[in-house]
């Protein structure tokens, strides 16, 4: 296998990722594509990882994955209140915070 | 000289020390309060008199002494002591001002018997000839300008001193704060001439000045003696910045007294005499202290003739009287003396007529207009007398006090300066001019009060010769004021006495005969006295004052000084003042204004990037990451490209 389809791989689910965030209202959808971006970027790590036969990439990969699952609790939470609140999970009902 | 040396300081110390008790002491020292002044003033004269003794009997080449008391000042490259300078010309006048200052302080207590604040008034005093004290004592233009300044304040204090419960309240505090401010506009410029002389001498004591002053350029000279001659006429009252004197009299008379005498407006002639180096170095300079003093003279006699009101009358001669010295200061060693001389006896005299009007007006319940007045010979003859040995002295008639000064001022005149005649006929036709309108103004003073043959008082008046500590100071004063000017002035004693300290004159021709001076002037003053006399003693004074000629109506305004003051100095600095309020509000501060309007726009439009939405601040992210990663790219292909090219 070529390397290079791992990491065009990568960006294309990046893209994909990126794009539902921009382009999605729902909350819970946006998440997902926050998610996306996140695995994009650990498979670009993990592939790096495997080009350069050095295992930092790895790592990395983990640490982003903790670090997904922290923000997924967080913002899942958040996301519930402001549905509880609001009745509505759509992104831009909640504008309040602008100048 | 050295054994007594140590007392100077205390001449200023006794009256210092008293004025601090009284106004610390509080009402606590109202009981015994003005006699404690007496004593502080008192115990100043004693040992003015002591170091004048001892000074006498020193030989004249040992008479100026620096009694140096300490370091003042040590900035940079300015080092001031702390000392007295005593020579016959500081002496002098320590002994003028503390022997007539005592004997106001004593006319006081009985003047002011009545006066809830009469200790106040006595702290005043005292803190007036301590302040008059340091001014003449000091050794450099500096520690003079200290007494400078506390005369100043002494005055402002003494003639607003009924500035509470009295009619008239409003219109002293006004005369006070007028007598300030023009003190101010003449203290600018000793300021400055202390400022030329550090640049340019280095230094501000009398020992280093005036040695250097022959070797100063003649523009800095010049420069220097204006300043001096801008501070003395401040002081002194000169023309321009005569305004203050007449409006002086709203503070009670004996003040006048101390101001117009003793006090105060002496003080600019000293400061010429003393800085009389300086102004020999500048022709110039000398020509317009001559002038000023000329000016003056005619100014304040032409004033004097229309004057109603008996102390303003009286300011209106101070000022003419101290036109003479000015004048005489001008003249160079010559002068001084003589400027020196008359202010003696001027001090004497003068005191003795303004506590005589005190006087007269303690006895005519307060009443100041001399059109209401009229044969009080009768009832207040120890007042009559004396003043009227002051009025002969004022007239310069032989062999009262005032002719042995006058005419030498007049004798002087005439003397031609480097050459030029012209300066002689002029400046000694005005000299002679202006005896001749004293001895007017003086005679119609003198017969409207004492003289006429039917008395004009406003009803229910009663006068009567005040307590003995009012009359036997005149009685001093007018025993000075005969005989002060034959002592000191026969043999010309007086002016080999101030030989040390002002140099030996040498003796120049007048244009004139001498004789032919004495008797002209002596004729016209005369012809002045005789004038007067007709017109205020054989002829009935009016109660009310006729509107009079233009002159006179002129006169009577003071020469529209105030009108000329508001018009040429009041009205331009208040449309600068206007200029610059408008100018500061509509270009400063609109133009500062800008700024953060431009800050608020820019916020504004700042503001609208935060949308609340989200994805749009996601979008922002994206972009703003493609852009770092394009650019980056960029550099790296550009850095590669130009690693290739190498």
């Amino acid at each position: 296998m070529e390397i290079t389809n791992y990491v065009v791989l990568a960006a294309v689910l990046f893209a994909i990722g990126a794009t539902t965030v921009l382009l999605r209202r729902n909350a819970m959808v946006v998440f997902m594509g926050v998610e996306l971006m996140l695995n994009a970027t650990n498979l670009a790590f993990v592939t790096f990882a495997r080009l350069h036969g050095d295992l930092t990439g790895q790592v990395l990969a983990f640490f982003v994955m903790v670090v997904a699952a922290a923000e997924v609790v967080v913002g899942l939470a958040i996301i519930v209140t402001i549905f509880r609140t609001r009745r509505s999970a759509s992104v831009d009902d909640v504008n309040l915070l602008k100048g | 000289m050295n054994d007594v040396i140590g007392l100077a300081p205390w001449l200023i110390g006794f009256p210092l020390i008293g004025a601090a008790v009284l106004l610390l002491g509080g009402r606590a020292t109202d009981r015994w309060g003005h006699w404690l002044g007496v004593l502080a003033s008192g115990a100043a004269a004693v040992v003015g008199f002591i170091l004048l003794f001892r000074m006498i009997g020193t030989p004249a080449e040992e008479r100026a002494v620096d009694h140096i008391l300490g370091t003042w000042l040590s900035a940079g490259g300015l080092d001031v002591d702390l000392g007295l300078r005593l020579d016959p010309l500081s002496m002098t006048f320590v002994v003028l001002v503390t022997f007539v200052g005592t004997l106001i302080h004593v006319y006081s207590v009985a003047y002011m018997d009545h006066d809830v604040d009469r200790r106040r008034f006595f702290a005043y005093l005292n803190l007036f000839v301590a302040a008059m004290l340091t001014l003449v004592l000091a050794d450099s233009y500096l520690l003079l300008f200290v007494g400078w300044e506390g005369v100043g304040v002494a005055s402002y204090l003494l003639i607003g001193f009924w500035d509470t419960g009295r009619p008239t309240a409003r219109e002293n505090a006004v005369a006070a704060k007028k007598a300030f401010v023009m003190n101010r506009v003449g203290d600018m410029g000793l300021i400055a001439a202390m400022a030329i002389l550090f640049a340019t001498v280095g230094s501000v004591s009398f020992a280093d000045v005036l040695p250097a002053a022959g070797g100063l350029s003649e523009a800095t000279a010049t420069a220097v003696g204006l300043c001096l001659l801008l501070a003395a006429c401040g002081k002194s009252a000169q023309f321009p910045l005569q305004a203050w004197l007449g409006d002086a009299m709203a503070g009670p008379t004996p003040v006048s007294a101390l101001i117009h005498a003793a006090t105060m407006v002496t003080a600019g002639v000293y400061l010429m005499v003393r800085s009389g180096a300086i102004l020999e170095a500048a022709p110039t300079a000398q020509l317009v202290v001559v002038v000023v003093g000329a000016v003056t003279l005619l100014f304040g006699a032409v004033v004097g003739t229309a004057k109603d009101e008996i102390k303003k009358a009286l300011a209106a001669s101070t000022m003419s009287q101290i036109g003479y010295m000015m004048l005489a200061a001008g003249l160079g060693p010559a002068g001084y003396a003589f400027a020196i001389f008359h202010l003696l006896t001027h001090g004497f005299f003068k005191a003795g007529l303004f506590l005589g009007a005190g006087s007269v007006m303690h006895a005519m319940d307060d009443q100041t207009d001399m059109r209401r007045f009229g044969g009080l010979s009768r009832f207040l003859p120890i007042t009559w007398i004396t003043m009227g040995l002051g009025w002969l002295a004022i007239l310069g008639i032989p062999p009262f006090s005032g002719y042995w000064s006058k005419d030498g001022i007049i004798e002087a005149a005439f003397v031609p300066v480097d050459g030029q005649p012209w300066r002689a006929w002029v400046f000694g036709t005005v000299a002679v001019v202006g005896a001749a309108i004293t001895a007017f103004y003086m005679t119609r003073l003198f017969f409207m009060t004492f003289g006429g043959r039917r008395p004009r008082w406003t009803e229910n008046q009663h006068p009567h010769e005040g307590s003995p500590l009012m009359w036997w100071p005149l009685v001093f004063l007018g025993v000075g004021s005969a005989g002060l000017g034959a002592v000191l002035g026969i043999g010309g004693t007086f002016t080999t006495w101030l030989e040390p300290v002002v140099g030996h004159a040498e003796h120049h021709e007048p244009v004139l005969p001498v004789p032919v001076i004495i008797g002209a002037t002596l004729v016209l003053v005369l012809l002045g006295a005789a004038l007067a006399f007709r017109m205020y003693a054989v002829q009935l004074v009016p109660e009310e004052a006729p509107r009079g000629s233009f002159l006179t109506r002129a006169a009577r305004r003071d020469l529209y000084q105030d009108a000329a003051n508001e018009t040429l100095v009041v009205l331009p600095a208040h449309g600068i003042a206007r200029l610059v309020q408008v100018g500061d509000r509509d270009v400063v501060d609109r133009g500062w204004g800008v700024l953060p309007l431009a800050v608020s726009w820019f916020g504004a439009m700042v503001r609208k990037a935060q949308t609340g939405y989200v994805r749009s601040y996601a979008a922002g992210m994206a972009g703003g990451v493609l852009v770092v990663a394009l650019v980056a790219w960029l550099v790296v292909r550009l850095g590669a490209g130009l690693g290739g090219a190498q």
